[in-house]
């Protein structure tokens, strides 16, 4: 890993640190900010996690924390600490571009949930993040403003599709960050950036102000270094919103609480029937995170997940459907990118075509196809009934596990262009995250170790529905396992 | 178009002139090495779809979403919302504080709704 610049990311800084500093005044807000602008400025020229850093705000927010600090306040529990949102987070004035040409220059008019939720937490916002376009993609390399680079092997990716968030996470540019996880958007590139990602309940989390790609799939969630800064940031930004008619009217259950409970007793799932297709070096790493629960007193259980193999089609159905209508929005009258013509409709055909990059319109086209007359019932129809399946033989599995452990990616960080012109190829880096979406329940990643060339692997954690707290003691136990 | 209960024809694969037809439902203009390039494209991944035949599916009841949602109501109460001049110094053209948009009766577009 000769590209490796470790001097700015041996002793990450975490969340929980920084909050506690800032508050009790040992550290300012703006000192803080000040070594993570160090470094995106030293480093994000080549790494692009960025697609906008926010210097001059983020310096009057830390600015205004500390003098909040200085006059006996308490600016909250994340008080001073640098957080990156991905670039699909509505920011009021501030642009929002999902990485695509459509949205160049387009400020939106109101703040997400989560972002409101942050600012009233004291955290302190540096930039928003590259990903792929509309989060469509695996690996960051479908953005309309070019690829982030993986910061522990700049010659790979960071995975997607918030490659952006979770480089800018490793890299130290950032303490914390969130993305979006529609079908492993979160995960995949939490593992193969070395971070812990979560993708949190369907519901958890309000998704107002989150851009839609598929809305009965997306859930917005956090990248850290540690599971506490993860619980801790799920803490904030979650709970019910009445501003998100799909968001669960309760608070958001307390995690933080169980990360030190240990494992004893607990029931940990071994899918029998996953598919295949993981590398040796990732399995490896699995079955030492089995190991290590067993050691630690947790009982090893197998069960079968039978429709799991088939998310991959279900998603891929669902997904393009639901975007389809989502980016119908996007036709040059309202906001965004128009190219003018002679009248409206070449206007809007003029417009999409130049607006959208390549995999957005595949997936456009592919929704579209599902939904279209004569097909709605052999794909769309039958991909909603092969849902359900899931979810039922998920539940199956719930009655015998608390917890079942996969990995999070099939491989650990690939090359770019690694997946060259095949989609499907693509598509394959989400087959062990996509159930999950599917279901609407709870999954993350946890850095287990390194797999080939030394680069990380994250060994995935799934619970039921609200099943939050066990998976985050789980989840707490792997890591202090690595210490 | 077949009726919206018909199989796909062949029941295995996109053709050129679906694939057309879908760009143009979905407001995309395609170049011919386009179309070429992404009927290749959609075929794979169509195929791939169809590992789902292989599951008996009649006694499975659909899933919208994940879960039993009713609609969410709330009192008809005003208040605010986003400001409109914010709202409309997005627009890419605005007028009397409304969007405004070319023509849209002066077409010989065959998608042009209104006809003549």
């Amino acid at each position: 890993m000769s590209a490796t610049d470790n001097d700015n990311v041996r002793e990450p800084d975490t969340a929980l640190a920084v909050a506690a500093d800032v508050r009790a005044g040992r550290r300012t807000a703006v000192a803080v900010l000040d070594e993570h602008l160090a470094r995106i400025a030293k480093r994000d020229g080549e790494i692009h996690a960025f697609n906008l850093v926010l210097t001059d705000q983020a310096r009057a927010a830390a600015a205004e924390i500390d003098r909040r600090v200085a006059t006996g306040d308490d600016p909250g529990p994340l008080a001073g600490v640098p957080i990156a949102l991905k670039d699909n987070m509505c920011t009021r004035g501030i642009p929002t571009t999902c990485s695509s040409k459509i949205l160049e220059g387009w400020r939106p008019p109101y703040d997400a949930t989560v972002v409101q939720r942050l600012a009233a937490a004291g955290a302190v916002v540096v930039g928003k993040t590259n990903l792929d376009e509309f989060a469509m993609g695996s690996s960051t390399e479908n953005s309309a403003f070019g690829p982030t680079r993986n910061p522990l092997d700049v010659s790979r990716v960071p995975g997607g599709s918030s490659g952006g968030s979770a480089a800018a996470v490793a890299a130290g540019f950032a303490t914390v960050a969130l993305g979006s996880d529609t079908g492993g958007s979160i995960r995949q590139p939490a593992a193969l950036c070395g971070v812990v990602g979560v993708k949190p309940t369907y519901g958890l989390v309000s998704r107002y102000g989150l851009v839609a790609f598929a809305s009965s799939l997306d859930q917005i969630g956090p990248f850290s270094h540690t599971v506490a800064d993860a619980a801790a940031l799920l803490e904030v930004i979650g709970g019910h919103d009445p501003m998100d008619s799909t968001s669960i009217p309760q608070p958001f259950p307390d995690v933080s609480s169980m990360l030190e409970r240990g494992v004893d007793g607990l029931r940990i799932g071994r899918i029998t029937d996953l598919p295949a297709g993981a590398d040796p070096d990732v399995i490896a790493r699995l079955d030492e995170a089995f190991t290590v629960l067993e050691k630690a007193g947790a009982r090893i259980v197998e069960v079968t997940v039978p429709a799991f193999t088939y998310g991959l089609t279900a998603y891929y159905l669902i997904a393009p459907a639901e975007a389809s209508s989502n980016l119908a929005r996007y036709d040059g009258v309202r906001y965004g990118l128009r190219v003018d013509a002679p009248d409206t409709t070449r206007m809007m055909h003029a417009s999409r075509t130049a607006g959208f990059g390549a995999e957005v319109k595949r997936r456009i086209m592919l929704g579209t196809y599902a939904l279209s007359a004569g097909y709605y019932d052999a794909y769309y129809g039958k991909a909603l009934k092969v849902r359900r399946l899931i979810a039922q033989d998920f539940a199956r599995a719930y009655e015998h596990a608390d917890v079942l452990l996969t990995p999070a990616s099939p491989s650990v960080a690939f090359a770019f262009g690694a997946k060259g012109d095949n989609p499907l190829a693509m598509y394959l880096c989400d087959v062990y995250t996509i159930p999950t979406n599917l279901a609407g329940h709870p999954g993350m990643s946890v850095p287990f170790g390194s797999g080939a060339d030394g680069l990380p692997v994250g060994v995935q954690l799934l619970a039921p529905a609200l099943g939050e707290p066990v998976m985050f003691q789980v989840a707490a136990e792997l890591e202090r396992s690595r210490r | 178009m077949s009726s919206p209960n018909t199989p796909p024809p062949g029941g295995s694969t996109i053709g050129a002139d679906e694939v057309a037809h879908v760009a143009r439902l979905a407001r995309l203009d395609l170049t011919a090495d386009e179309l070429a390039r992404t009927t290749a494209q959609l075929a794979g991944i169509v195929a791939h779809f169809h590992d789902i035949d292989a599951l008996d599916l009649a006694a499975v009841e659909p899933m919208t979403q994940p879960y039993p949602l009713v609609n969410v109501l709330r009192d008809d109460v005003v208040r605010p919302c986003v400001d409109r001049d914010e709202v409309l110094a997005n627009a890419p053209l605005a007028d009397d504080r409304r969007f405004a948009v070319p023509p849209i009766l002066d077409s010989d577009d065959p998608d042009a709704s209104v006809s003549r």
